[in-house]
């Protein structure tokens, strides 16, 4: 059976080797410290971590002038609430710096489950992405998500990370290359290309099975770093497999799907399928009956396929 | 004995008032000029603050213009960033950055944008513009000085319409919460919004009160006498344990017959001849 461990859990282990190796690094929080597993560096460090109360904004524009005066600055919340009540303020205060400061956002996406629709962020990527000088980051697991910590605070300027609440397997291992903006091949195929991120991707892979399973070959991409978006990779899928499903925890408006066809659609335009959330607010429920209520299953992504495949054969 | 703590005893006594007069009086000058030819921006509250600017970089403030990055400096944050002409202004006199610059603002390619871009000019601290925000940026920078144990201050300049943003009241609260006795907040009460009178659109009074509340030592001053200004200054230094909030009492378009008291020169330039006639006053006919 694979490990299984929630993307966030990545998150808590990497401030934990940052804070030993760099006593420039702080951590705060607004108030949910222990659901984005900032908790971990606060018990271990607790004199460079500060909980911001519920106050995000503030808690934004503070890590910029702790940034501005040499920290390497984390801050975390909901992905609700670090990127939509605080959008303006990682544009005219962060981004408009290019501050030091890394966005983790937990929480991301429709998995979040019970919470229901007020707490479920499906925009964070179309969000975050607009704004000139921001990486934007969604890893595919707890050992990804440590990686891209670790990585972002190597990398000075703002930065966004979504992690997410539920347990998931983990697809990575421990020698898995990671490097922001460049992409990973999971699987290689001549018929498909899916691209996906963050927990689409482990579904990515079944569909790719399944396809498969019927003799359809498909290639299955890890598109963890949604800005800079791996154009090399992208356009190599669309000219060499001459179809494209993209596969995404988040609205089809302006993410990962958005990014891709953007890139498609002016350098070697193919047939694209987007699977994501269809303008839609999300609901109560276990994350895995909303991800079946949303079309955001293997299954989904297996008939995406089989469109994108029929058009391409016109 | 630091070059703060030399600065902090340079007595306030007439020769200093008189070139805090003189100086003051070259700002008003060049923001009139530089909002005239720019064609727009904001000359109301951008004199208001004239006084309380100059007073601070010519009598107490600890910083290096030719080495704007220098980690020990004071550092300024005009987070009612509207008024950027004139912290341009004195910027250019300080000697941040030639004063041909001065007529080139707003305009394409400039380093001195219609909001302050600390990516564009030497000696802006911090870029704002957007309201409420560079006071939560002065707490981070207040806090950053207290764990690295450094003896820089923070002063961040408001404007009184800008307490009506909420995230100003979430920067109070977790100033005093860190107990940053190294920030000043400068509340430039001029009594005016772009919309009229603060109190009729939405009123933050009572101001003084409501800082003492939040946990700030605070201290009420006309802000366009130096002695009261300098004063307050060395009076926040002196504050330990808790921020320090000076409440200034100004005037909006101070120095200019025409503009004062007039919320209709919150953000409309002068004419050329309006312009003319607003250097007169101020003794540069």
């Amino acid at each position: 059976m694979a490990v299984e461990r929630a993307i966030r859990d990545g998150y808590g282990e990497a401030l934990l080797e940052l804070g030993k190796r760099n006593r420039n690094v702080l951590v705060l929080d607004a108030d949910l410290a222990e659901s984005t597993r900032s908790s971990l560096f606060a018990r271990a460090f607790p004199e460079r971590f500060f909980n911001t109360g519920v106050a995000e904004q503030n808690m934004v524009n503070m890590a910029v002038g702790l940034a501005l005066c040499g920290k390497i600055v984390f801050a975390s919340s909901f992905a609700i609430f670090a990127t939509g009540r605080c959008w303006e303020q990682l544009r005219n205060s962060l981004a408009a710096t290019r501050a030091n400061v890394k966005i983790v956002a937990s929480h991301g996406g429709i998995t979040v489950g019970a919470d229901g629709f007020s707490h479920q962020c499906v925009e964070d990527i179309s969000l975050i992405r607009t704004i000139p000088f921001f990486t934007v980051i969604i890893p595919c697991d707890w050992l990804e998500a440590k990686k891209a910590v670790l990585a972002a605070a190597e990398l000075k300027g703002p930065v966004y990370i979504r992690t997410s609440r539920p347990k998931s397997p983990q697809l990575t291992e421990e020698g898995t290359p990671f490097i922001i903006g460049k992409s990973c091949p999971l699987r290689e195929g001549k018929e498909v290309t899916i691209v996906a991120c963050g927990l689409m991707v482990a579904k990515a892979l079944d569909a790719a099975r399944a396809l498969a399973g019927e003799g359809i070959e498909a290639s299955v991409v890890n598109m963890h770093t949604i800005k800079p978006l791996d154009v090399a990779a992208v356009v190599h899928a669309a000219r060499t497999t001459g179809a494209i499903v993209t596969a995404e925890e988040h609205t089809v408006i302006g993410g990962l799907g958005s990014a891709v066809a953007e890139v498609v659609a002016v350098q070697c335009p193919v047939p694209i399928e987007m699977v994501g959330i269809r303008d839609k607010f999300g609901q109560s429920g276990e994350p895995d009956e909303l991800l079946r209520k949303y079309g955001l299953t293997a299954e989904e992504i297996y008939k995406a396929a089989k469109r994108a495949l029929s058009r391409k054969r016109g | 004995m630091s070059a703060s703590s030399k600065l902090l005893r340079r007595p306030v006594n007439d020769s200093v008032i008189k070139e805090l007069v003189e100086r003051a009086k070259a700002v008003r000058c060049n923001v009139v000029k530089m909002i005239a030819r720019a064609g727009s921006g904001h000359p109301g509250g951008s004199l208001s603050i004239v006084d309380l600017l100059t007073a601070l970089y010519f009598a107490r403030l600890n910083h290096r213009p030719k080495d704007p990055h220098w980690t020990d400096r004071d550092r300024v944050i005009l987070s009612k960033g509207h008024a950027a002409p004139t912290l341009y202004a004195i910027l250019g006199e300080c000697g941040y950055f030639p004063k041909t610059e001065l007529l080139k603002l707003r305009k394409l390619g400039s380093m001195l944008q219609g909001h302050p871009d600390m990516m564009r000019t030497p000696g802006v601290e911090m870029s704002t513009g957007s309201l409420g925000q560079g006071i939560s940026v002065a707490v981070g920078m207040a806090l950053a000085g207290k764990l690295d144990k450094k003896s820089y201050r923070v002063y961040t300049f408001l404007g009184d319409g800008e307490l009506q943003e909420g995230q100003v009241w979430e920067a109070a609260m977790a100033g005093a919460h860190y107990a940053l006795d190294n920030l000043c907040a400068v509340i430039d009460f001029n009594g005016l919004q772009i919309d009229g009178r603060v109190q009729e659109i939405m009123n933050p009074e009572p101001i003084p009160r409501k800082w003492e509340a939040f946990g700030w030592a605070v201290k009420e001053v006309n802000g366009h006498d130096f002695k009261e200004i300098v004063a307050a200054y060395d009076w926040a230094a002196g504050i330990k344990g808790k921020p320090a909030a000076v409440v200034a009492h100004t005037i909006k378009g101070k120095g200019v017959s025409f503009m004062e008291s007039k919320a209709h020169w919150h953000g409309v330039a002068p004419s050329a001849e309006e312009a003319r006639r607003a250097l007169m006053e101020l003794g540069e006919g």
